[in-house]
């Protein structure tokens, strides 16, 4: 491996890294408010909205709650947008140069995803908001309750690989042979990762942390200008890095060695992944906390344990 | 240019927290015909959200009552400016039929400063939309946030 230090610099900061995966992200959440509008015979915002409710945050106050540790607050935003830009870097990198992967690389993306909610506890509960809290409790339970789905559905794919570990070589492995997707086993660990990045994204009906209608935001509750834009261009960021995480481990990545065409249908996965997880999320309603921990340990852990299980006999 | 950017981004995306200061519920759900298909408010960026820190219109509705006036106080010092005040429904500009009661605190432009009327009993959607309408043209003259 061998990438100078400006280069490494590059692909954080600029291409596929922070500024990419930011403007992509905010275009997702485009697509998704048009969507939803759509669905209820609405016209829906236009194609700027995500950017201009981002720089209006942007000028706005920042509150700190009285009683919130002032760093902790403001620092878990900063903590969750670096994460998410490294993990959108080391998937997009490794599908452009998957021989540049480093050993260990799915554990670091993993690690990584977990920042994601832990911020958002940290933030809550530092913002000394009862309300608050109660969503940070709702989060905590909904992570334990998808967590170990989802690494029982890596698992399928690390097994069926016969034991690669990198992504660069799971993605090799899905250009030689198939993608995971299109065999028993791994259609089965596809649902069940995709159900668990439907509670990671924090979308309906897993939206209980955050839920608006009865604790008016939750974990977000006491955020406002900057911070609250830093958060929100967070969840677009995950937006569109969770599509490119089922991409690439599931569906192939957005390159295969077939070129032509097929190059350019690739960048559709992603897109075709989300608008399944818009219409998931606008034709359900809302799970209380307690079902959701049912559904994900009972029928998707079950689940994602039936497809190890096949490819452990080479399904 | 950055104050001209931050102005643009405003008046194009405004997000409203409805307060309920007693009104007769009427109001309230008058705001919601603004999400329907029909008049659909989110083409022009407007959001329904659930706290006052994520808001940058306060809709107030209904009468301000002795008790109720310090919750609208704290709500709009929570609010993070440059934020506007929309006094929604005669109950909130003047005091409607309930202007003799013994607890009515006055209008509510007496206690914090009202950017937009929005008057009728309930307002019609259209002039929810005229509301808009006027908060944006007042945002747009403002020299400075
Ligand atoms: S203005 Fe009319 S509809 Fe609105 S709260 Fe007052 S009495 Fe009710």
């Amino acid at each position: 491996m061998n990438m100078s230090v400006g280069w490494v610099f590059f692909y954080l900061l600029v291409f596929p890294g922070f500024f990419f995966t930011s403007v992509v992200g905010l275009l997702y959440t485009w697509i998704d408010r048009k969507v939803t509008a759509r669905i209820q015979f609405r016209v829906g915002p236009p194609l700027l909205q995500p950017f201009y409710d981002f720089f209006k945050l942007l000028g706005k106050d920042t509150f700190v709650p009285e009683g919130a540790p002032r760093s902790i607050f403001l620092g878990a935003p900063l903590v969750g947008l670096a994460s998410v830009s490294v993990i959108s870097t080391v998937l997009l990198v490794s599908n452009m140069f998957p021989q540049q992967a480093f050993a260990g690389d799915l554990i670091v993306v993993l690690y990584l995803f977990v920042f994601v909610p832990i911020i958002l506890i940290i933030g809550a509960s530092a913002s000394s908001n009862p309300i608050s809290a109660l969503g940070a409790s709702r989060e905590m339970s909904l992570y334990l309750a998808y967590e170990l789905p989802l690494l029982f559905a890596l698992a399928t794919i690390i097994v069926k690989s016969g034991g690669l570990l990198k992504i660069g070589d799971l993605l090799q492995w899905q250009w030689a042979n198939h993608p995971f997707l299109y065999s028993a086993s791994g259609a089965i660990a596809f649902v069940s990762a995709f159900l668990c990045m439907q509670a990671k994204l924090g979308f309906v009906p897993f939206d209980i942390a955050e839920a608006e209608q009865e604790i008016m935001g939750g974990t977000i509750l006491e955020y406002s200008g900057p911070a609250l834009a830093v958060l929100k261009l967070t969840k677009a960021m995950l937006y569109f890095t969770a599509s490119i995480f089922l991409t690439v481990f599931f569906w192939g990545g957005f390159r295969s060695p077939r070129h032509g065409w097929y190059h350019i249908l690739g960048w559709l996965k992603p897109v075709a992944i989300i608008v399944l997880i818009i219409l998931i999320k606008n034709t359900n309603p809302r799970l209380r906390i307690d079902q959701a921990l049912r559904f994900f340990w009972s029928i998707v852990l079950t689940l994602s344990i039936v497809g190890f299980i096949l490819a452990a006999v080479g399904l | 240019m950055l104050k001209g950017l931050k102005k643009g981004a405003l008046a194009r995306s405004l997000w409203v927290y409805h307060v309920s200061a007693s009104p007769c519920n009427n109001c309230d759900i008058e705001i919601l015909d603004l999400l329907t298909p029909r008049f659909d408010v989110e083409r022009f960026g407007l959001l329904l959200v659930g706290s006052p820190r994520h808001a940058d219109v306060l809709l107030v509705t209904g009468v301000v009552n002795k008790k109720v006036l310090d919750r609208v106080l704290r709500v709009y010092a929570q609010t993070p400016k440059p934020c506007l005040v929309a006094a929604f429904g005669s109950c909130a500009i003047s005091g409607d039929l309930f202007v003799d009661s013994y607890n009515f605190a006055g209008p509510l432009d007496k206690h914090i400063p009202v950017d937009v009327y929005i008057g009728g009993c309930p307002p019609k959607p259209e002039a929810m939309i005229l509301g808009v309408v006027r908060a944006i043209e007042k945002l747009n003259k403002l020299k400075d946030l």
